[in-house]
């Protein structure tokens, strides 16, 4: 059950786009989400969806793994298209049902902010797909560091983010566990009404607040016994090199973007 | 009261990249009163086999048949396989959580939906069998506790429950020399006083060919040997390529066979042991 959520997960691979340097990756990411909001019209949409869905080929990431991590989210946008599509007043009437319309305008807002928010999640959980967790935050890292002048945290958040993605498994793993070795015990997590599923969730919280608590401070002596000291004069074993394929990664990124620049404009 | 395990199959992520088997063909059986012992390397599967054994884990393929029920089909009752097969988790002292220990040892038995004074009078008999003094300890946060204690008490917990089969995983995994020598001498105390079946998983070789009845050998997720201690530990080939050593007490009878003494026979235990070097030395001295 708790296997099956995919967004944010990685998924393992070789590909041209798993090799890619994670700040471009990152750079890429947000420029597409900022594309998303430039395009205005079908054949932008068309654009940026034949980008995501070359990426998505070359990243050899099955559609149906992207797909499956998302299912809760699509049950979110059907929500709001259909909102939309009831609420937004405009133009010519196209169906008539009782008291409720759907017009023109409305049609239209529904299916762009549909497709906006499906290119939207699919695109950004293409980084986490193909980008291991530890080489994203270390991207962050890297693209944050030139604003640590001025006062922003650069490596502590980054080690914060690296040491949240990397228990999110672990305490996923303990929280199995623990749920498990309860139900040996003859708990009941399924069934009775809300009130009784709540209780029931306490037999599980508290021995997982405490198992988090444990590895925090297990973790804390780690670090210090091996003189962690925060970011100064910290070198890399992997130090991040940008390569043909970044540029050429990026060149592709800069066309993308003037294309959708200039169909803005020109339509 | 019987298991009876057959071609048990279990597959983690089918379909995806990192699908694994963790299970692969596993068959044996357990009778009334026997206490099977389950030796593996990390990662050959003998937690995952304890867990399909309760139902808390589904089996790719394959059936688990208990007293005539088979407990992977549809429409069991968990609640009674639960009632009669117990499970003690590796470092069970990790799922403890009520106020007192008391409390925590009567979440079992209240699960079960019993009256107040039978759990009452399950908790004070578990506590009892677990080597703890019932009045001292009911009021005390589990919290409070010894690390070796919490672990009576998470085994208590288990007992209280009164199964017919007892599956226990390592448990001794973490605890020193006393500790460790405690929990086994209350294992089969309980083992006595319950004549329930026993299933202990364990690293330990000594305690295995010192307690079981029956010995299965997981290597890989594959059941690679099965028999009596004697069988299992007489083949020391196969063992160690599966990277198992034998008992301490069968080693050393065998570095004395390489020295050239006449020593015939298993050696699982340091009473055997004592015996042979007995009967050695009185020879010698005739």
């Amino acid at each position: 059950m708790l296997r099956d959520i995919t967004l944010g997960q990685y998924y393992p691979g070789e590909s041209w786009i798993h090799r890619l340097d994670p700040r471009v990756k990152i750079i890429a990411a947000l420029v597409y989400v900022a594309a998303l909001f430039i395009v205005d019209n079908l054949i932008g949409f068309a654009i940026a969806l034949a980008a995501l869905a070359a990426v998505i080929i070359i990243s050899k990431v099955p559609l149906s793994f992207i797909l499956k991590g998302l299912k809760l989210i699509f049950l979110i946008i059907i929500f709001t298209v259909i909102m939309n599509l009831f609420m937004i007043k405009g133009g010519d009437v196209l169906v008539e049902i009782g008291p409720l319309s759907i017009e023109e305008k409305g049609l239209y807002t529904a299916f762009f902010m549909a497709a906006r928010l499906i290119l939207l999640i699919i695109g950004s959980s293409m980084l986490t797909l193909t980008t291991k967790p530890i080489s994203l935050t270390d991207g962050i890292e890297a693209l944050l560091s030139p604003f640590s002048k001025i006062g922003v945290p650069a490596h502590e958040l980054a080690m914060m983010m690296t040491i949240a993605l990397r228990f999110i498994p672990t305490l996923l793993e303990e929280t199995d566990k623990i749920m498990k070795a309860q139900q040996a015990r003859g708990a009941d997590f399924e069934s009775g009404n809300l009130i009784s599923r709540a209780k029931s969730l306490i037999p599980i919280l508290i021995p997982l607040f405490i198992g988090a608590f444990r590895i925090a401070h297990d973790l804390a002596m780690a670090m210090e016994a091996r003189c962690y000291r925060g970011g100064q004069h910290r070198s890399r074993m992997n130090a991040m090199k940008l390569s043909g394929r970044d540029a050429a990664a990026s060149v592709m990124l800069a066309v993308f973007l003037a294309a959708v620049i200039v169909i803005r404009i020109v339509l | 009261m019987s298991i009876q395990v057959n071609n048990l199959t279990h597959i983690y992520s089918p379909g995806l990249p990192h699908e694994s088997v963790a299970l692969d063909d596993v068959t044996f059986s357990a009778e009334d009163g026997e206490f099977i012992g389950i030796i593996g390397h990390t990662g050959s599967g003998k937690s995952t086999l304890v867990q399909h054994l309760n139902g808390l884990l589904k089996p790719t393929s394959g059936s688990i048949i208990v007293s005539g029920t088979d407990i992977t089909g549809p429409g069991v009752v968990m609640r009674e396989i639960r009632k009669k097969i117990g499970l003690v988790f590796q470092y069970p002292e990790y799922q403890l959580f009520e106020e007192t220990v008391e409390k925590d040892v009567a979440f079992g038995p209240r699960n079960l939906g019993l009256s107040e004074e039978e759990i009452e009078e399950r908790v004070r008999e578990a506590i009892g069998l677990v080597g703890l003094d019932y009045e001292a300890v009911r009021e005390r946060s589990p919290f409070d506790l010894s690390g070796g204690q919490k672990r009576r008490v998470a085994i208590a917990g288990v007992i209280a429950m009164k199964p017919e089969v007892l599956i226990l995983d390592e448990p001794t995994a973490g605890l020193d020399p006393k500790a460790h020598r405690d929990v086994l001498e209350m294992i089969e105390k309980i083992h006595a006083h319950e004549e329930n079946i026993i299933i202990l998983v364990s690293h330990n070789m000594n305690d295995i060919a010192r307690l079981a009845d029956k010995v299965l050998v997981m290597d890989r997720g594959k059941l690679a040997m099965q028999g009596t201690p004697e069988e299992v530990f007489a083949e020391e080939e196969r063992l160690e390529a599966i990277g198992l050593a034998l008992p301490q007490p069968a080693q050393l009878m065998k570095m004395a066979r390489e020295k050239g003494l006449a020593f015939e026979g298993s050696f699982l235990t340091l009473d055997a042991v004592e015996e042979a070097l007995y009967n050695y030395l009185k020879k010698d001295q005739i």
